[in-house]
């Protein structure tokens, strides 16, 4: 029995713990947002943020993620109501089949979460090891500076409330 | 860098402390010179602060374009961008900081604009500069600045090489002062140093040798500077030609020896280095990482000739036996299984014995040299922060694991790869190896 905290919430699962994190959140717990692209780091599709850092699940051994804070696109809002990064994404369309565009999403969520305002090198450095095959980059990349935008907007309006 | 380990090396009258062994830093990436620093009172003979000739007219004629190009080879193999330009910065405009055991330095503008570059300097000043460690302006500058290298390049090479950077775009910048501990800082000291360490008699080639590995000798001792990284240090930072290519700690990394056996089961052939300085790796031996990449982006610009000439010479440095079997240690078992768990999940896709990477030709871990060093360290910088590449560019990228694995973990990882992959005894410490070079040491 392998104890993990997802989107807050504590869970158990039985698993071998060599066993990468997206098998576990897509086979067990039925979070589908993150995707298997490659299975080797290389893609991004599977990105989510552990500990507040964008990490590839694909390559997370669950035996190695006791105690530690993971967090899915699932956790940052509903298709009812939308997270400011996913609002952005919407706003912007970024999204042609969808199928990197969770791991986007989570990476987005990360680089924002530890640089509010990041110049667009630092955002292009940042999205970098996420691969797009619709090729919709130019959306994605107004998408991430429309989410620093709502982001901000929320941790205004909200004074001490953090901006997640 | 640890400061404190370092007790004032004084100048050469006074008695020597003993300090730890002390080892300099990688190349540089980008400094920028600051006009502050005057040197200290000389009590040697202190060069002329006067330029030793007319500035160069920005309006001189123009430079030969044969000689022009044969500069941009020899600068690639000098690999002069790598320090010169800061990250994001303009190409040689410098600005960008290199740590080294005295301190951090900025390296200078060295673009054709008159005010903040090399702009006024004539072809006498620039080869001042590069083979006496002497600027324009008189000031001594640290031999962080390989000249002790440059200091027996031929005459023709320093042309081209000058008709190369006065063709450069002009870049307006200035690099941040910088910041040395005493008394490294002291620039009235170099001239000591200089005597005490500067080589600058003529190159001779060999005789006994074929044309190819005097070619190659030469570019390497001289432009290519491959001791300034690749050879052990003294307590005055100065290279310690008794250890020559006996392996050094640079930025981080270990640049490993280049004299004596290969780390890893296989030696080294020309060809494989050859392959190896021309793109960045060779799938017997691994990859090259840390300040070693971008010395094999430059290699890959110049003149194949040139850098089979350097694989020769290299090659003739180590030795061509295989290394001994050694005994694998005895591991702890508990730990082993730890490791193990971890690597099946997080390393096996793409380093395991059936793994697609491992089947389209990357090296098996067994080959590597970092998995066979003496030192985990740079096993350590490939876990914690993987391979990266320029945003955009081509290139190996393997993810780093420093936000999913703690130091314990990576330790953990790291002690079943070496006791599978690696007849060489277990390493020692890793988890305190782990933590220090995660911050930076």
């Amino acid at each position: 029995m392998i104890s993990l905290n997802v989107n807050g919430i504590p869970r158990r699962i039985e698993a071998d713990a060599a066993t990468p994190l997206l098998y576990v959140l897509r086979g067990e717990l039925n979070l589908n947002g993150a995707k298997f692209g490659c299975g080797l780091g290389q893609c991004g599709a599977c990105t989510v943020i552990v500990d507040g850092s964008a990490i590839f699940s694909c390559l997370a051994p669950v035996g190695s993620l006791e105690g530690r804070a993971i967090r899915t696109i699932e956790g940052l809002g509903t298709a009812d109501l939308p997270g400011p990064v996913q609002r952005a994404f919407i706003d912007e369309q970024a999204a042609q089949c969808g199928y990197c565009i969770a791991g986007m999403v989570m990476r987005t969520q990360a680089l924002l979460e530890q640089r509010p305002s990041p110049s667009d090198a630092e955002i292009r450095d940042h999205m970098d090891p996420g691969l797009c095959r619709c090729g919709t980059h130019m959306r994605i990349l107004r998408a991430v500076r429309r989410a620093a935008g709502y982001l901000a907007a929320a941790a205004g309006s909200t004074g001490q409330r953090a901006a997640r | 860098m640890n400061l404190r380990r370092y007790a004032a090396a004084v100048p050469l009258a006074a008695a020597v402390v003993s300090l730890n062994a002390c080892q300099l830093s990688a190349p540089p990436a980008d400094p920028q010179r600051a006009a502050g620093q005057i040197a200290a009172a000389p009590s040697a003979a202190a060069p002329s602060a006067a330029p030793s000739s007319a500035p160069a007219s920005s309006s001189a004629a123009p430079f030969d374009a044969a000689e022009v190009a044969r500069g941009r080879d020899l600068a690639m193999i000098g690999n002069c961008i790598s320090c010169h330009s800061a990250a994001g910065g303009r190409s040689y405009a410098g600005g960008g900081p290199i740590r080294t055991p005295a301190g951090t330095l900025y390296a200078t503008n060295i673009t054709p604009d008159d005010e903040t570059g090399i702009g006024r300097w004539s072809a006498a000043d620039f080869r001042r500069a590069m083979q006496e460690g002497i600027a324009r302006d008189g000031r001594r500058l640290f031999p962080v600045f390989p000249y002790d290298h440059f200091a027996r390049l031929r005459s023709d090479d320093l042309s081209a090489l000058y008709a190369f950077f006065m063709t450069r775009e002009p870049v307006r910048a200035t690099a941040p002062a910088d910041e040395l501990a005493f008394p490294f800082g002291a620039r009235g000291l170099l001239g000591a140093w200089n005597a005490l360490y500067l080589d600058d008699s003529p190159w001779r080639d060999d005789p006994a040798r074929s044309a190819q590995w005097n070619r190659g000798a030469y570019l390497a001792e001289t432009l290519a500077h491959c001791g300034a990284c690749h050879t052990p240090r003294n307590l005055l930072l100065a290279e310690d030609r008794r250890r020559a290519f006996a392996g050094a700690e640079v930025e981080g990394w270990e640049a490993p020896p280049l004299k004596g056996p290969a780390a890893g089961p296989r030696p080294w052939t020309g060809d494989e280095l050859f392959d190896y300085l021309r793109r960045g790796g060779n799938d017997a031996h691994g990859s090259a990482a840390g300040p070693m990449l971008e010395v094999t982006r430059n290699l890959g610009q110049a003149p194949e000739s040139d850098v089979r000439a350097i694989a020769v010479y290299v090659a003739s440095l180590m030795d061509a036996a295989d290394a001994a079997a050694a005994e694998p240690a005895d591991a702890d078992d508990t730990a082993q299984r730890r490791g193990a768990t971890l690597f099946a999940g997080a390393c096996a896709g793409c380093h395991g014995a059936d793994a697609p990477r491992t089947l389209a030709g990357r090296p098996p871990l067994a080959l590597t040299t970092s998995v066979n060093a003496a030192s985990p360290r740079n096993a350590i910088q490939f876990v914690l922060h993987g391979m990266q590449r320029p945003p955009g560019e081509r290139g190996s990228y393997m993810p780093g694991f420093d936000a999913m694995l703690t130091d314990d973990q990576v330790a953990a990882v790291l002690a079943y790869v070496r006791a599978r992959y690696s007849p060489r005894p277990a390493w020692r410490d890793l988890p305190a190896q782990v933590a220090r070079i995660r911050d930076g040491g």
